[in-house]
């Protein structure tokens, strides 16, 4: 599947990642992660649950409000992997996000910018994992 | 206060997500596709969100605490072990199975699409899979 090259819109939408992330630091002190904001508002709730839940609902709605307003066509989403290997690929997800204490806004954003070193290894882990894994799907087993 | 400036946070978060594609499975997966049908854009979007939050912490950390909170709660652990690598490892291999994280899958609920819904459920079961796992082999650890 082919996508389109997109380095300013990439660039601007990584920038407001990057504004969200010092907002929450800036009012709440907290790391933008969405592994460890998700993992509070799954039982038991996390004391602070409140904000958590709040961060995850705007989150969800901002998309939602851009295809209302704009129209449907202006977020293009794009997927062809059979519904089965969706789910295998949410449980590993699942599992490997809790183990590794992060994901990609966690680690790979907010902790690359922390200079934290555990934050970098994860991150050169799951890029190389994820690398190797698109590999050998689409070059190795010919894809789905 | 709390709950509403971390809507925001969460608003600008998801807004970035979308304008930045990540919001996008096939756009993710084709990053990591050098060997096929590369995109690149993924790259801006880690460099726009990395230097904005780089610079933004250090301005936020010149407070004594954050403006809501009495302290910055930043992660503690410093040592790189099986968990954080496995964990990573794990879930690099979910996400080049279908091109969703968590920062990516969350927004994508507000699409209104079933694959997000499907994808997203799953992380949650994997998340709670894992924590029981995790409590349970605490609690042994702690009897021993």
């Amino acid at each position: 599947m082919i996508t389109e090259f997109t380095p300013l819109l990439s660039f601007v939408g990584g920038s407001l990642i990057g504004l969200a992330a010092v907002l929450l630091m800036l009012f709440h002190g907290r790391i933008a992660g969405m592994t460890g904001i998700l993992t509070g508002i799954l039982p038991p709730l996390a004391k602070d649950w409140d904000w958590r839940l709040f961060f995850v609902i705007g989150a969800i709605a901002a998309p939602a409000i851009i295809t209302a307003v704009y129209g449907p066509d202006t977020i293009t989403f794009q997927t062809d992997i059979p519904m089965v290997w969706t789910i295998i690929s949410g449980l590993l997800v699942g599992v490997g996000v809790f183990f590794a204490s992060g994901c990609t806004s966690g680690h790979g954003v907010c902790g690359l910018s922390r200079l934290s070193v555990r934050s970098l290894a994860a991150t050169l882990t799951f890029m190389a994992a994820t690398a190797a894994t698109v590999f050998v799907i689409r070059h190795v087993l010919g894809g789905f | 206060m709390r709950a509403l400036l971390a809507l925001l946070a969460g608003l600008v978060f998801g807004a970035g997500i979308a304008l930045a594609g990540m919001i996008n499975p096939a756009k993710v997966l084709n990053f990591f596709d050098v060997a096929g049908t590369w995109d690149p854009s993924l790259a801006f979007v880690m460099g726009g969100a990395i230097v904005v939050t780089f610079i933004g912490y250090r301005l936020a950390w010149r407070r004594t605490a954050p403006l809501l909170d009495t302290r910055f709660h930043l992660p503690t652990a410093q040592t790189i072990d099986l968990r954080l690598v496995g964990g990573a490892a794990i879930f690099g291999v979910g996400w080049g199975i279908a091109g969703f994280c968590p920062g990516g899958a969350i927004p994508a609920l507000g699409l209104g699409r079933v694959e997000p819904l499907v994808f997203v459920g799953a992380m949650i079961v994997g998340i709670l899979v894992a924590r029981t796992a995790r409590n349970a082999a605490t609690r042994k650890a702690s009897l021993a």
